[in-house]
């Protein structure tokens, strides 16, 4: 965003969306409602991932335990004082918390920093270190989070869950949330620190003997990166209305490593694209979950859990094949799009002519 | 003249090997200095401690930044001393390759921000004054040296002179006292040489640079250098003016290999 028509342009575009958003709420049926929530909440996550492993260069698998932070924070906090002994019925909540009530968007805040919290306690030994250690320890904290979470009864009624959170199908506040995050990476990006972060990904040790602080600066992308999960978790667990510690399996991560692969890593609205394409296609793909028979034959591989085959397949298929992803480290540009408009075809035969 | 970068007998071992071993410098303000010796010799080695990349074994590495106080450098993290006033280069090009010519100088000015990130992010009035103050140095810089019209350009898709050219560019940028340039002639042919050996006198007038170089290209450095250090070994065998160097017999046994007869 250099001048002031594409500022123009973007705002424009985001009240045209969030126009359509509005639309959404009103007009459309719940279940579509929710995919485009589940789009959108995707789409803070993805954004967030592709903070630490596309700009910065820092292979990090954490962003399930930092949705599992903001989704417990949200589960534990917005559950209305009243209904809570219904929910904790086998350990009643610990007394410390058992009043406090807080709104969403505070608890949402509530969760983002917490992750952030965490992401720095396990970045400051971490990130110190040279090589891939920060995915080790970040799978790691994923698995310890989900066992905390298990047996903390008094405080995430362990593996009973949390239910009764005040569902929040509205795709307005969520299309907010994902507005806000979406502005804010690109701004941050945009911004010397962004650069900052861009040549760290390219070269540690010219970026060093250039003046960037590695440690501070991928600490500080780190962290926000966490921030952000954090508030797409907490989201998420609004979205569903409860929340469990097998929502968090590790297995979650892989869905955002799609979405940054698949738009590309290092490009903003890549993520945006991947997670529509990504969310839309892990519903459409539950036609494998389902038994099948063709002629009166039982077709052998639908069965639940056949999408996520498929899904580890399209994954693999993209890196081996496609490792740029469809947007590679490229952004949508309103100077682009405007090139398209004017002549499609000139468009295209002069990309493909450089 | 005041002396800017001082090393007290530094060595650095790995493992069994010592790459350099007890070396002296004593670099003075506005001169240009020029490290020398076969392959193998430990001269990236030397700059890699100055720069802080490794730590030396023993000794320490002392920097007076003009009109400040001596401070031991030894041991600090790269970034921390490329904001005390030394940059450098690298033998192998070590450009931000996917970035462009633009965005890779752009970088080298980040570490003279004040804002925090917040700011930065929000684009806040205090962060955008110093944004327009880097993007005003940075295209002032690019056009005297002529990368100007290739700011747009990726690092990875210029000439390889070009590439050598912004290397230097990107690290004076940082706004350096001590400019470290390791073999900045490397794979040039005489004319490009010609024009480097043009523009290191003309950057170390501009910007009032003292510069410390690392070359195998001898007419270069003879022609170029105020002082010359010869390293073998990791011992420093030599050191002078061109005219002593030329004539040292050591170093041309160093560089000939020890001849059986004499
Ligand atoms: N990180 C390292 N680990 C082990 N040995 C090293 C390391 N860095 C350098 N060396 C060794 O130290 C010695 C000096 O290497 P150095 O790169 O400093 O030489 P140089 O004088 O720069 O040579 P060239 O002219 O080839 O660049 C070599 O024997 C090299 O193998
Ligand atoms: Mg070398």
């Amino acid at each position: 965003m250099k001048n002031k028509r594409d500022i123009l342009l973007t705002v424009a575009g985001l009240v045209v969306l969030f126009g359509a958003a509005c639309y959404a709420q009103f007009e459309m049926g719940s279940y579509v409602r929710r995919i485009i929530n589940l789009c959108l909440i995707y789409a803070i996550i993805g954004l967030s991932m592709n903070l630490t492993n596309g700009f910065a260069g820092q292979f990090s698998l954490g962003q399930a335990g930092f949705m599992a932070v903001g989704a417990y924070v949200v589960g534990i906090f917005t559950v209305p004082v009243e209904l809570r002994p219904n929910v904790f019925y086998a350990e009643p909540m610990n007394p410390l918390i058992a009043d406090i009530q807080m709104p969403l968007w505070l608890a949402q805040l509530v969760g983002g920093l917490l992750s952030a919290l965490i992401a720095f306690l396990i970045g400051w030994p971490v990130l110190r270190l040279r090589g891939d250690y920060l995915a080790i320890a970040t799978l790691g904290f994923s698995e310890i989070i989900r066992i905390v979470i298990t047996n903390a009864q008094s405080w995430t009624n362990g593996a009973l869950g949390i239910k009764d959170i005040p569902a929040l199908n509205d795709v307005r506040y969520i299309f907010i949330a994902t507005a806000i995050t979406f502005l804010f990476v690109t701004c941050l990006i945009n911004s010397s620190y962004g650069r900052a972060f861009k040549a760290i990904r390219e070269d540690e040790i010219a970026a060093e003997a250039m003046g960037v602080g590695l440690f501070k600066h991928k600490c500080m992308a780190f962290m926000i990166s966490a921030f952000f999960a954090g508030i797409g978790g907490g989201l998420y667990a609004t979205l569903l209305g409860t929340v469990d510690p097998k929502n968090f399996l590790f297995t979650l991560t892989y869905n955002f490593l799609l979405i940054i692969v698949l738009g590309g890593m290092g490009s903003i609205t890549g993520s945006m694209l991947g997670s529509i394409i990504v969310t839309a296609g892990l519903e459409y793909l539950r036609v494998f979950d389902e038994p099948l028979e063709l002629f009166g034959m039982a077709i052998p591989l639908f069965r639940p859990g056949f999408r996520m085959v498929i899904f580890s397949v399209l994954l693999m298929a993209c890196v081996l094949f496609w490792r740029k992803g469809i947007m590679g480290t490229n952004e949508f540009t309103w100077e682009k799009f405007m090139a398209f408009c004017k002549n499609p075809v000139k468009y295209f035969t002069q990309k493909g002519a450089n | 003249m005041s002396t800017v970068l001082k090393t007290e007998s530094i060595t650095m071992r790995f493992g069994g090997v010592t790459a350099v071993n007890e070396l002296k410098l004593n670099i003075e303000e506005h001169k240009i200095v020029a490290l020398i010796g076969p392959n193998g010799a430990g001269k990236t080695t030397a700059f890699n401690m100055i720069t802080g990349v490794y730590t030396p074994t023993e000794g320490k590495v002392k920097y007076t930044a003009p009109g400040k106080d001596e401070v031991d450098i030894t041991g600090k993290r790269p970034s921390d001393i490329a904001k005390m006033g030394i940059a450098r280069t690298f033998q192998n090009i070590r450009l931000f390759k996917d970035l462009s010519v633009y965005e890779n100088v752009m970088i080298a000015k980040h570490l003279h921000l004040k804002s925090d990130v917040f700011s930065a992010t929000l684009h806040l009035p205090w962060y955008n004054a110093e944004q327009r103050e880097m993007e005003k140095d940075v295209e002032e810089l690019l056009r005297k040296v002529d990368l100007w019209e290739l700011r747009n350009e990726k690092a990875s898709s210029l000439p390889y002179g070009q590439q050598r050219r912004l290397e230097i560019v990107r690290a004076l940028a940082t706004g350096p006292k001590l400019l470290l340039l390791d073999e900045p002639a490397a794979g040039m042919n005489p004319k490009e040489t010609a024009e480097l050996t043009e523009f290191i006198r003309q950057i170390r007038d501009e910007y009032n640079l003292t510069i410390f170089m690392i070359e195998h290209h001898m007419d270069l450095v003879m022609e170029i250098s105020d002082w010359i250090y010869v390293l073998d070994f990791g011992m420093e065998i030599a050191q002078g003016t061109p005219a002593d160097i030329q004539n040292n017999t050591r170093v041309i046994e160093a560089y000939l290999g020890v001849d059986e007869d004499a």
